[in-house]
């Protein structure tokens, strides 16, 4: 029981930072209908930059801050103005071949460019361990699982209180009726990727310690943020913390309890499952076919 | 014309939570007649419309065609029935030509899926089709691929789809929305020109009064989901109810 | 077909017959190799350019050809039952995927069919008994035909070769067949397809059977062709590189798939071996994809229908000028 009780808080905590990709991936979707192939190499991206600053002496709190900036100027505001707008009004093929390339050059570049090993990144939190209950658990998942969440909440705060956040939901769900209201639409979605570039660094942040950084970590990762995205309900935002929570924890009983092999088998099923009977996802509305 | 109907709507009823868009409507509509549909906004004739074609499930009642009963077929299975439709919003192919847009309407009709894979790339519906683009007289735009014509002619691309198959009943939404008002004469004369030549029946959801007096045989009014009157337009135009409610005086 | 065109067509089958004969062993298998893409793409064409489907699942199907292929060599069973065999299952399972096609629309049947991709990659990585695992499986055969040996690179370029024409001019007569219009309309309105009595069930189960098939004859050949196959080619990347290849070339485009396979295979071999890029082909590569799609979002192949449009734009307004003036010129007279 307690070895359980183990895998699920680990798992939570995984779950969680998938979450927060998740979280991104699914507001790029509502807000521009843009399907980001290359989602998790915006999470690898500011992993290597934050080494990056940190290599020139910088403190891991300056290295976040600069590479937050950095992120929403080019993975949010060059992704948007480069990438997306030229493409959206072609469909969604152009856009998810358009990602594939990014991702395969983000990937290859920093092999080439950087280096193809792993390279150790340093944990926001100490190196405690607790034990409650007989359970141990460590500092590090508590504390990740809880700003992952918080952040995850904070933004879905943002959306539902905030005027700006309101008006970026309004664009989310019909873009015409926001722009007839006066939304600055284009502002407003420059927003949904701004905050999914700030989302990704912190993914980063908080996922690297563990997994440590390498020019392909952003290939499982952007997998499973598109499983939870799906599972979660990819027209619901609440929806992907959701999904990332039971990805997590799914993966990590699978891993203990079925056979590492199929750890990721385990993600594909309830992923599976889920499209063939609720297609729109555990949170998500039902999406009428129009006539 | 002969005694047994070709439609038969009895006791239609659909209603959305509390509101009950078609509320027990029946009707009659006679081989080779034009039955119009008239009533205010929100009087449930778009309800009642895709009922009729299978889009929505009725609550309850009985569509009858031929005889059959229809009620809970699907949109594929009443083209092969013999029912055609136009779109309120238009709905052409519009990366195929004028040509094969009609030709595309009507090929299903031509044999097995399995023989059509033999068959010629135009199903031998080529004659048909150049026939009633003549008819239409868009001969000049036939090769153009169908989302580049104005919106007059892609209305009549759109009606001409649904006439390729000669299906026995044709419903026709809104025809006029959008037309330039000084075709729309053209566009009743051509609908007459149809009736008479094919000798199918139609029901015509329309919202412009001279175009439904001058085209419909028949016509009903709806208002609130019930049918408030059925008859000539003359009768229609002398009813003191329907005047009141709908018509103004 | 027009004259020019038949003459086009003569010159490329006159270049591919006889260009391997100028190239080294390396060059001819390179070549195998885009002609098998090619038909795997086409057959992704199919489902996703003419029938407006999403698949990301396509590798799959690459790879249930080329194990079904390899593992019955190994029982001793020819190439040339292999070979159908292969593409018999693959139109099978293809009908099975297209089921949730009918019950899920888009981005979600694209995550659907990549969930398929990754399933079919788990069972092949995973059953060692039949597929030989992660370990795969090697010394797979050439054929032979009417007592000639295929075995060299040249003699198998020719075999691909006659295949990748046979499975062409079957595709071409299919989409000029009413199944083509067929598809199409169920790609552009499929609402509208069936009130018009097109079965969007049939036609979409089909679309996913067909293109299933192609996948699975290239497939076959692929296994001969390497005569060692594991599961890394046929997984969810490979399948997206698929999709890649087809929007690059153009969807709906007949043609697309040649160029669009010879972008996906040819251009990073090619980048490669270009003074100064080495280790950066694939960053490169992938540079290249994203600038190719926001020049030609409708892939290559749609270059010659935007000169079209430019042109008959200019047309109509230098006809509307024309007309302004003239009506200026009555007006002030």
């Amino acid at each position: 029981m307690t070895d359980f009780l183990q895998l699920l808080l680990s798992g939570l905590a995984t779950g969680s930072i998938y979450a927060l990709a998740a979280l991104g991936f699914t507001l790029l979707w509502q807000a521009s209908g843009t399907i980001n192939f290359a989602q998790g190499e915006f999470v690898m991206l500011p992993a290597f930059a934050m080494l990056a600053c940190m290599s020139f002496g910088a403190p891991l709190g300056i290295a976040f801050v600069l590479t937050v900036l950095l992120a929403v100027v080019v993975l949010g505001w060059g992704f948007k103005r480069g990438v997306v707008d030229p493409l959206l009004r072609f469909g969604m093929m152009p856009i998810v071949v358009a990602t594939i390339g990014l991702s395969i050059a983000m990937r290859n570049g920093v092999r080439a460019g950087f280096s193809a090993e792993a390279h150790p990144f340093p944990n926001l939190f100490a190196d405690k361990i607790f034990n409650v209950a007989g359970v141990t658990v460590t500092l590090a998942d508590i504390g990740t699982f809880a700003l992952a969440v918080a952040i995850v909440l904070a933004t879905q705060a943002f959306l539902s209180r905030t005027v700006t956040g309101r008006a970026m939901q309004a664009v989310a769900q019909n873009t015409e009726s926001a722009q007839v209201l006066g939304i600055d639409v284009p502002r407003m979605v420059f927003y949904t990727f701004a905050i999914n570039a700030t989302l990704a660094v912190a993914a980063a942040l908080l996922v690297t310690p563990t997994y440590l950084a390498k020019f392909d970590m952003g290939e499982g990762l952007g997998t499973k943020a598109f499983f939870a995205a799906i599972i979660g309900g990819f027209n619901n935002s609440r929806g992907a913390l959701v999904g990332g929570l039971i990805v997590g924890v799914a993966e990590n009983l699978a891993a203990a309890y079925i056979s590492p092999a199929y750890k990721d088998a385990v993600a594909l099923l309830i992923f599976m499952l889920v499209i063939l009977f609720k297609p729109q996802g555990l949170l998500g509305r039902k999406e009428e076919r129009k006539v | 014309m002969s005694a047994a109907p070709l439609l038969k709507v009895s006791e239609l009823r659909k209603s959305y939570d509390a509101i009950r868009a078609v509320d027990g409507v029946s009707f009659e509509v006679r081989p080779g007649e034009i039955f119009g549909v008239i009533g205010p906004n929100g009087s449930g004739k778009t309800t009642l419309f895709n009922s009729m074609l299978g889009q929505i499930r009725p609550d309850a009642g009985r569509i009858e065609l031929q005889g059959q009963d229809v009620t809970h077929l699907g949109p594929l299975q009443l083209n092969r029935r013999g029912v055609g439709r136009t779109f309120q919003t238009l709905q052409v192919f519009g990366r195929m030509s004028v040509r094969d847009n009609l030709i595309v309407a009507a090929q299903e009709h031509q044999g097995s899926m399995l023989k059509r894979l033999f068959m010629p790339g135009d199903s031998g519906l080529g004659a048909k089709a150049d026939a009633l683009i003549d008819q239409f007289r868009i001969g000049h735009v036939a090769h153009k691929k169908a989302g580049q014509l104005s919106y007059g002619q892609q209305k009549l691309v759109d009606i001409g789809m649904a006439f390729m198959s000669d299906p026995a009943l044709v419903l026709l939404d809104e025809p006029c929305a959008g037309v330039n008002p000084s075709l729309v004469g053209g566009l009743s004369r051509l609908l007459k020109e149809l009736n008479e030549t094919r000798r199918g029946s139609f029901v015509v959801i329309e919202h412009n009064m001279d175009f439904v007096m001058d085209l419909c045989h028949r016509i009903m009014v709806m208002v609130e989901g019930r049918v408030m009157a059925i008859g000539t337009p003359a009768e229609i135009r002398a009813n003191r109810q329907v005047l009141d409610a709908y018509l103004g005086s | 077909m027009k004259a020019r065109h038949l003459l086009l067509a003569g010159i490329a089958a006159a270049v591919l017959l006889v260009w391997p004969h100028f190239l080294k062993s390396y060059g001819i298998y390179l070549l195998s190799y885009w002609l098998i893409y090619i038909i795997a793409t086409m057959g992704l064409n199919l489902t996703v350019g003419y029938a407006g489907q999403k698949s990301l699942g396509h590798a799959a199907f690459f790879g249930i050809g080329a194990y079904t292929v390899a593992i019955l060599l190994k029982a001793g069973v020819s190439f040339w039952l292999g070979l159908p065999a292969g593409a018999l299952l693959c139109f099978a399972v293809g009908l099975v995927l297209g089921f949730p096609a009918l019950r899920v629309q888009t981005i979600y049947l694209a995550f659907a069919t990549l969930g398929f991709n990754t399933a079919v990659w788990l069972l092949i990585r995973n059953e060692e008994w039949l597929t030989g695992g992660t370990f795969g499986i090697n010394n797979i055969a050439r054929p032979e035909l009417f007592g000639f040996s295929l075995e060299g690179n040249k003699a198998y370029y020719h075999l691909v070769l006659v295949i990748t024409v046979l499975m062409g001019l079957l595709l071409w007569g299919l989409l000029r067949s009413p199944w083509g219009k067929a598809f199409t309309a169920l790609r552009d309105n499929p609402i509208r397809a069936e009130s018009l009595g097109v079965s969007v069930r049939g036609y979409t189960l089909l679309s996913f059977a067909i293109g299933a098939a192609y996948a699975g004859v290239a497939g076959g050949l692929f296994a001969s062709l390497v005569q060692f196959i594991e599961p890394a080619p046929f997984n969810v990347a490979a399948s997206i590189m698929m999709y890649l290849m087809v929007v690059v070339g153009g969807p709906g485009y007949f043609l697309g798939p040649v160029l669009g396979a010879a972008v996906g295979v040819i251009l990073p071999e090619w980048l490669r071996d270009v003074p100064g890029v080495a280790n950066w082909y694939l960053p490169a590569f992938g540079a290249a994809v994203v600038l190719l799609m926001v020049w030609l979002p409708d892939g290559l192949l749609s270059i010659p229908d935007r000169l079209k449009a430019r042109r008959e734009a200019r047309e109509a307004s230098a006809l509307r000028a024309a007309t302004a003036a003239a009506t200026r010129q009555e007006v002030s007279a």
